[in-house]
């Protein structure tokens, strides 16, 4: 390189590393977008009032271990059925176990639960539905029956049967609301297949050579991403409603696991009397939902794309 | 043609949008006379569109903004006009057809019952009266069976004959000036000829003045009277219709006139304006066109060329035929 | 010359259905019966008005449909009896360029993919050298090799088209649809899109079907001509000879219907009534005989054979039978 200024080559630009490089490139159009996006939400104030209740859930639910001021399982049989004061800001329940500490780790639970139950309900939901509405004809057919049965069951009651039949517990109780919830996902992404299928860029790939499967796994699911994540925050919450009842009668989480439908179905035969117990897991489990709504409610007017001009 | 029946005097729009300000017309200026066809032509984003809907004042506001310039209307300022002085204008003075006439009839109401409404609402007539002026106005628009069209819904008419259902019902009123926007774009050729037809020969027959918004300069050719070009917000060139396709003044015109493949002359390659259409949140300084102009000169980037008339009725924005002209 | 790909007696009918079971109550008759042949380095232009069947025609030449009745056969092999491998084989060489620039490119797919998958997809390159061969076809549409890592939106209609272009032409086809490509742009774009087809076409003896409803871009771009009406191909013809003599009352109206941007060449415009009939309820003898100035009796009691009035000229028209 000539020392002299008139003859330097230009500069490189800075690369860290190439590969980083390729992915700053290649995601430049998603990371601006993003950033439009959460623009857009901060100026709609039920975008922030959702979002700062989710922030506050996941927070609460990450830092239990740490900030919860008594273990939740340990019991006391001395302060049983205390009322909500200094000492335990929420009451205690009828072992002596601190309210608090208990909604705090049951925020981990339920939190874990909707993400679960998104993740699974979405995955395959999404899939089959692509699958079903690019196919068409009698594998649509086929397929989209089957969800309308399992649609004709109100969702607690499937989701109840599911849950006894595989015995009782957390881990029965995500599979089933998972269960419940696919042919929503499935639904959903359907109809936006339906209308992708027809647009020319699937004709041109059809045209060059592209098999059935590459197509719905390049072309009609990512287009679909976006409603998945709407329908996503919206069915978390309906998840952890779900699954809350499934504790309170017994088939989901169980006794000592600080759950908060299961919470709610012991307090409630001292709500009279003690109406601390059963009425702070309780207004947990509404604003949590609530949140979650709100959110995904204004997600999807953001992204809606005649709105983002 | 007679006296100056509309008016436009720098007018200028914006629209306000996430992405910037979208100055889509600025210092637009034209007239029409009574009972003449002036074309409107121009390529996507120019503003053609954006300039019939001023006038009718059908901008949305937000996120559009008209912020200068008056719309002389008979004399009258149509941007200073209330709201029920513009509606008694509408359709009844001034009507406008669009391209898509699938979404601009309803497809909820009958035919029928969608042009007696206009003539009710106008001319103050009852159903019975009303409904033989649409009869008539129907029979004019050379549609089959008349009477029958009347019961029908737009989507039980092929595309040609909704367009002549939407000429007669704007056209049911007898307005002063006709706006039409690109009514026979989404037509097969040989129903854009019967539209055509039918169009020329009833405004002609009524004395209503056209201004005609087409992209397509073989419409234009054989329609108009006079036509204005327009280009990125901008008017380019007006001029009487043979003059301007024999001797284009403006770069652009005669770019545009280059690059048409046609039937009566053989052309090896056409001849290719290079570059595309600014966008007009941040459009170029100076003439709007000069990025992509042959002809460049000095003045051509800093300074948006004044309208001269080099020659007696044709005008142009163009530095080429400042001081003195070059023609 | 051997023909790239040949069409004989093409039928394509849709089954229309009505009420809850999907009873199939009649056919649209999209394609009834066309042939012609397409050979290297010529473009055959397919002019038609909408409903004709010029489109389904496209499609089935790329085997996206299977005909009813008829053939098409790419270079002796019957596209229809390909499977697998083989067709494969056959695909990378028939490709399409479509009309819509918003539609035919995805819109979650960068460029890089885009133009790049049917190497993929096809087994020809995949990986870096995939690459390479997208950012060199792009540079010879006309685009910057840095387009790669960009999305549709972020270009204009005409660059939109070039990536389409991009895409077609990246397995070295033999054969391309070229299904409106313009109709959807400006015209100052036009002309840039039109000269780099031709241009390409000259330089690589591509053989085009170059699909249209306007009659001009049809005589700019083609060597030889075929008109439809109502899924029968009326006409075809060399360039020259269909508009110094065209022979066909149809191909007549839409010469005459045609707006000319000469002021001075102002004619009687409409010389057809009615509106293009749908392809469900086709009229009895010759299809176009209810809109025909010209009918004869004969016409709405027999379809008329083809005939080649004129060396290389053929059409289907009872003035021209004996």
């Amino acid at each position: 390189m000539a020392v002299n200024g008139a003859q330097r080559s230009i500069p490189e630009p800075i690369t860290l590393n190439p590969l980083f490089d390729e992915f700053r490139k290649q995601y430049a159009w998603q990371i601006r977008e993003l950033l439009f996006t959460i623009r857009l939400l901060r100026r709609n104030p039920s975008a922030v009032a959702g979002f700062v209740i989710i922030v506050a859930m996941v927070l609460m639910a990450l830092t239990a271990p740490l900030l919860a001021p008594y273990n939740p399982i340990q019991l006391s049989l001395v302060d049983r059925l205390n009322p909500p004061c200094m000492a335990h800001f929420f009451g205690t329940d009828e072992l002596g176990r601190d309210i608090l500490s208990r909604v705090m780790y049951g925020a981990r639970i339920s939190l874990w639960i909707g993400v679960v139950v998104v993740l699974i309900a979405g995955g395959l939901g999404a899939v089959i539905g692509a699958v079903s509405g690019y196919l068409g004809k009698r594998v649509d057919n086929l397929i989209m029956r089957v969800m309308d049965v399992i649609l004709s069951f109100p969702p607690l009651v499937l989701a109840m049967a599911l849950a006894a039949a595989l015995g009782p517990s957390l881990n029965n109780a995500i599979l089933a609301v998972a269960f419940v919830m696919i042919p929503k996902f499935a639904r959903m992404v359907r109809g936006e297949a339906l209308a992708v299928k027809e647009r020319q860029f699937i004709t041109a790939a059809r045209a060059s050579g592209a098999g059935r499967f590459w197509i719905v796994r390049h072309h009609i699911l990512p287009n679909c991403f976006s409603s998945v994540i709407v329908l996503g925050t919206l069915i978390l919450g309906e998840a952890i409603l779900i699954a809350a009842s499934l504790s309170f009668i017994g088939l989901g989480a169980q006794p000592p696991t600080p759950e908060w439908g299961a919470m709610i179905s012991v307090g409630r035969k001292f709500l009279m009397d003690q109406w601390w117990y059963a009425t702070f897991p309780g207004l947990f489990i509404l604003v949590t939902v609530i949140g979650f709504n709100i959110f995904g409610d204004a997600l999807r007017d953001v992204l809606d794309p005649r709105i983002r001009r | 043609m007679g006296a100056t029946l509309l008016e436009i005097k720098d007018l200028a729009v914006q629209f306000f949008t996430y992405q910037g300000t979208v100055r889509a017309l600025e210092g637009v200026s034209l007239t029409v006379q009574q009972g003449e066809i002036l074309g409107l032509v121009g390529e996507t984003g120019c503003g053609k569109s954006v300039l019939a809907r001023c006038v009718l004042r059908l901008i949305a506001d937000p996120p559009g903004k008209i912020t200068a310039g008056e719309i002389r209307f008979k004399g009258r300022d149509l941007l200073k006009l209330g709201r029920r002085e513009i509606r008694q204008i509408r359709g009844n003075e001034i009507s406008m057809i669009f391209q898509e006439p699938m979404s601009s009839l309803n497809p909820v109401f009958t035919v029928g019952n969608q042009m007696m409404e206009v003539v009710i609402l106008h001319q103050r007539v009852g159903r019975d009266e009303a409904r033989r002026i649409c009869v008539d106005m129907l029979r004019q628009v050379k549609m089959p069976d008349p009477e029958q069209v009347l019961a029908k819904y737009p989507h039980e008419l092929s595309g040609g004959m909704r367009q002549r259902a939407m000429i007669a019902m704007e056209l049911a009123c007898r307005p002063d000036l006709l706006l039409a926007d690109e009514p026979t774009t989404a037509l097969d050729v040989t129903v854009q000829a019967q539209v055509l037809s039918i169009l020329e020969e009833l405004t002609r027959q009524s004395g209503a003045a056209v201004l005609f918004i087409s992209h397509d300069l073989g419409v234009i050719a054989q329609l108009c009277d006079r036509v204005a070009v327009m280009y990125a917000g901008h008017i380019a060139e007006i001029a009487p219709v043979a003059e301007l396709f024999a001797s284009p003044l403006h770069p652009y015109t005669s770019g545009l006139l280059q690059a048409i493949p046609r039937i009566d002359e053989g052309k090896a390659a056409l001849k290719v304006i290079p570059g595309a259409v600014p966008g007009l949140i941040d459009p170029p300084r100076g003439c709007r066109f000069h990025p992509r102009c042959g002809q460049r000169l000095a003045p051509c980037d800093r300074e948006v060329p004044a309208f001269l008339e080099p020659a007696p009725g044709h005008r142009v924005a163009c530095h080429l035929y400042a001081s003195g002209g070059r023609g | 010359m051997e023909p790239v790909i040949e069409v004989r007696d093409l039928v394509k009918y849709f089954p229309i259905r009505r009420g809850f079971l999907g009873r199939r109550v009649d056919w649209l008759k999209a394609v009834d019966g066309v042939s012609f042949a397409v050979h290297p380095g010529e473009t055959l232009g397919l002019v038609g008005e909408s409903g004709c069947g010029k489109s389904t025609v496209g499609h089935l030449m790329l085997n996206l449909l299977k005909p009813d009745r008829g053939v098409v056969r790419y270079k002796n092999l019957d596209l229809s009896a390909l499977r697998g491998p083989e067709e494969r084989r056959v695909r990378r060489h028939l490709q399409v360029v479509f009309q819509d620039p918003q539609s035919s490119l995805d819109p979650r797919m960068l460029i890089k993919k885009t133009v790049g998958y049917p190497l993929e997809v096809n087994r020809i390159a995949r990986g870096a050298e995939a690459v390479a061969r997208v950012k060199a076809m792009l540079a010879e549409v006309g685009l910057n090799e840095e387009h790669v890592y960009r999305y549709p939106h972020e270009f204009s209609g005409g660059q939109r088209q070039r990536i389409g272009i991009a895409r077609a032409l990246i397995t070295e086809p033999e054969f391309i649809v070229l299904d409106e490509p313009t109709s959807a742009l400006d015209v100052s774009v036009q002309a840039q899109i039109l000269n780099l087809v031709g241009d390409l076409q000259q330089k690589r003896g591509y053989a085009y079907l170059f699909i249209s409803h306007d009659l001009s871009v049809i005589k700019h771009m083609s060597h030889r001509i075929a008109v439809m009406y109502l899924g029968i191909i009326v006409e075809t013809a060399r360039k020259e000879d269909l508009f110094q003599e065209p022979l066909h009352p149809y191909t007549c109206a839409l010469l005459a219907a045609l707006p000319l941007p000469d002021p001075t060449k102002r004619r009687v415009r409409a010389s057809l009534q009615g509106d293009v009939p749908s392809p469900v309820h086709l009229p009895p003898g010759c299809r176009f005989h209810p809109r025909c100035p010209q009918r004869m009796e004969i016409c709405s009691l027999r379809a008329p054979d083809g005939l080649e009035v004129l060396p290389g000229h053929w059409t289907a028209c009872h003035k021209y039978g004996n």
